[in-house]
C-alpha cells in the first residue's frame, strides 16, 4: 500500500505540472523547455516559507503560487517576444539559471538543499501517505477544472487563435503577447502548485530535483498524452511515471526506451495518444460504434 | 479622410517593394488597388494592417497617426482585413472563428444581431457552426474569413486578393457581396485585386500599382475606358 501510494503521489504531482505545461505548449502553442524551473520555484518557496518563516503549508501555499506566477510573468515577458526555436533556447536558459541560483545561493541551502520540510497537516493532524495522495488528487482535480474552464474563456480562445495563426489573431484585435503571457502565468502557477506539493512530499529538496532533464520529462508527458487535450497530460504522466517501475529490471536501458517511445510517437502519433488522429481514440470510437450498431 | 497614406516606402532587406505610395480612402467609399502580380499590392495591405512596418512615410487612420501602431491596436480601432488565403483558425469551430472577430469588443457590439445578419448573408456558416473550420471548402473558408472580419462592424475593411483560388461563379458572388456591404451597410472597403475587371466594376475609385509605384488613379468608370488600363489589365 505504501509503495503504491508513493508511486501514485509522485505521478499525481507530476500530472499537475504537466497540465500547466499543457496550457503553455498545448493551448497557446508556445514551446517551453524550462517548466521544471517553475516547479522548483514553487517547491523552494513553500519549503523556505515553512521551514524558515514557520508558516504552515496552507499559509505558505498562496504565497508560493503568487511567487511562481510573478516569476512566470517576469520571465515570460521577455521570452514570449521570441518565437519557436528561440523560445525553446530561452526557456532552457531560464531552467539553468534558476537551478544555478538554488545551487549557488547559501540562502537557498546551496548544494546541500533544504531539509526538514514538514508534512502537510489538515485540522491539526498530519496526513499519512494515502491521505496526502488524496489531497494531491484533489489539487489535480482542481487543476483539471481550471484547465477546462480556461479553454472556455475568451482568453483561452484567444490562445488557441494565437497558436493557429498569430498574424490572423492579431488582426482580430488580440494581443499575441498578452494571450501567450496569460497562458504562461497560468501554466507556471500550476507548476508552482505541483512544486509546493512535491516539497512536502519529498520533505527534502535540492536543486537537482528541478533540472533540465525534469523539464524534458514533463514535455514528454504532454507530447505523449496529447498536446492541447484535457486528459492527455494526465495519461502522459501516468505512463512516464509507471514505466520506470515496470522496467526496473531494464534500468540501464531506460533512457533508450524513453527515446524510442518518443520517436515512435512523433513519427506515428504526432497529436499524442489522446490528440488529433489518435489511434487509441480511433480504436475506442470503432468499438463504441460497433456496440451501438449491434445494439440498434 | 478615413485613411490617408502618404509617401509610404517599404523595403525587404534593402530592396524596396513600394517607393513612396500615397492614397486616400474616404468614409463610405469602395476603392480598389489593381496591379499585376508582384506590384506590391499585398505588401501595401499588410503594411496598412501592421503586419510589417514601413521604412518611410506615414499612415493616418481616422485622423490619427498609426504608422507604427501594433496590429491589434489597429484592429481595435476598427480596421479589419480579409487576408489572402482566408487564414481562418482551422482547428476552431466555425462559430468560434466568428467569435474571435468580436474579441475584446463584445460589449460594444450587438453580437447576436450581427450574427443573424451574417447568417442571412452566409447561410452555410450557420449550418456548419459547430464544425471544425478546416472541414470547410475553399469558398466556404473565404466566406468565413469575410464574415469574421465584418462581424465587428469595422470602419475600414481591407480585402486582399479575395478572388484568388475561387471558382469564377463564386468570384462574382463575392464581389456582389462586397458591393452590397458597401452600398447597403455603408462599409468602407479598400480592395486589392489582380482581377481588374471585376474590382473596377464595383469600385468608386481605383489606383493602379505598378512595381511599387502608383501610376494612375481616378474614377473606376473612367479607368474601365482608359486605353492603357484596358490594354494592360483588362486584356481588351
Amino acid at each position: 500500500m505504501d509503495y503504491f501510494a508513493t508511486v501514485a503521489t509522485i505521478i499525481v504531482i507530476q500530472a499537475i505540472a504537466a497540465c500547466g505545461l499543457n496550457v503553455i505548449v498545448g493551448y497557446a502553442g508556445q514551446i517551453s523547455l524550462g517548466h521544471a524551473a517553475f516547479f522548483g520555484i514553487g517547491a523552494y518557496a513553500s519549503a523556505m516559507l515553512t521551514t524558515k518563516a514557520g508558516l504552515t503549508f496552507w499559509q505558505a501555499l498562496p504565497i508560493s503560487l503568487l511567487i511562481s506566477m510573478s516569476l512566470g510573468f517576469l520571465l515570460g515577458l521577455p521570452s514570449l517576444r521570441v518565437r519557436e526555436d528561440f523560445l525553446a533556447i530561452t526557456t532552457i536558459g531560464i531552467n539553468f539559471i534558476v537551478e544555478a541560483v538554488f545551487v549557488y545561493t547559501p540562502f537557498f541551502g546551496g548544494a546541500l538543499g533544504l531539509g526538514g520540510i514538514p508534512r502537510v497537516a489538515v485540522f491539526g493532524s498530519r496526513l499519512g501517505n494515502s491521505q496526502f495522495l488524496a489531497l494531491c488528487a484533489v489539487f489535480l482535480a482542481i487543476t483539471l477544472m481550471i484547465c477546462r474552464q480556461f479553454t472556455r474563456t475568451w482568453m483561452g480562445l484567444a490562445c488557441f487563435a494565437v497558436r493557429e495563426n498569430e498574424t490572423a489573431a492579431s488582426s482580430m484585435g488580440i494581443s499575441p503577447v498578452r494571450a501567450k503571457l496569460s497562458a504562461f502565468v497560468l501554466g507556471t502557477g500550476m507548476a508552482g502548485l505541483s512544486g509546493a506539493l512535491y516539497a512536502h512530499y519529498a520533505r527534502f529538496i535540492s536543486a537537482g530535483d528541478f533540472g533540465f532533464p525534469i523539464s524534458i520529462s514533463m514535455l514528454s508527458m504532454v507530447v505523449l498524452g496529447g498536446m492541447g487535450t484535457l486528459a492527455g497530460p494526465l495519461l502522459g504522466a501516468l505512463i512516464i511515471g509507471v514505466l520506470p517501475e515496470v522496467f526496473r529490471s531494464l534500468m540501464d536501458y531506460r533512457m533508450f526506451l524513453y527515446s524510442m517511445l518518443l520517436l515512435l510517437m512523433i513519427r506515428f502519433q504526432p497529436g499524442g495518444l489522446l490528440g488529433e488522429q489518435s489511434a487509441a481514440a480511433g480504436l475506442l470510437k470503432g468499438i463504441l460504434n460497433r456496440r451501438r450498431a449491434s445494439s440498434a | 479622410m478615413l485613411l490617408e497614406v502618404s509617401d509610404l516606402t517599404i523595403a525587404y532587406n534593402g530592396l524596396e517593394a513600394l517607393h513612396g505610395v500615397s492614397l486616400q480612402v474616404d468614409v463610405g467609399e469602395l476603392v480598389s488597388v489593381i496591379g499585376a502580380n508582384g506590384a506590391g499590392k499585398t505588401t501595401l495591405l499588410q503594411t496598412l494592417m501592421g503586419w510589417q512596418l514601413p521604412s518611410g512615410g506615414s499612415i493616418r487612420f481616422e485622423g490619427r497617426d498609426i504608422t507604427r501602431a501594433q496590429t491589434h491596436a489597429r484592429a481595435r480601432r476598427g480596421m479589419r482585413i480579409v487576408p489572402e488565403k482566408a487564414r481562418i483558425f482551422s482547428q476552431l469551430t466555425v462559430y468560434e472563428n466568428l467569435m474571435m472577430g468580436v474579441y475584446g469588443m463584445r460589449r460594444k457590439i450587438p453580437v447576436d444581431k450581427r450574427l443573424l445578419w451574417l447568417y442571412s448573408l452566409f447561410p452555410v456558416l450557420e449550418e456548419r457552426g459547430a464544425q471544425v473550420a478546416s472541414t470547410l471548402s475553399g469558398g466556404e473558408q473565404q466566406q468565413l474569413s469575410i464574415a469574421r472580419a465584418c462581424i465587428s462592424a469595422p470602419s475600414l475593411l481591407l480585402v486582399d486578393e479575395v478572388s484568388m483560388g475561387l471558382m469564377p461563379r463564386l468570384v462574382d458572388k463575392v464581389f456582389e457581396l462586397l458591393k452590397q456591404l458597401n452600398g447597403e451597410e455603408g462599409l468602407t472597403i479598400l480592395l486589392v485585386e489582380q482581377n481588374a475587371l471585376a474590382s473596377l466594376g464595383i469600385s468608386h475609385r481605383a489606383y493602379v500599382l505598378e512595381t511599387g509605384d502608383i501610376v494612375l488613379e481616378g474614377k473606376a468608370g473612367q479607368m474601365l475606358n482608359d486605353e492603357r488600363v484596358r490594354e494592360a489589365y483588362l486584356g481588351i
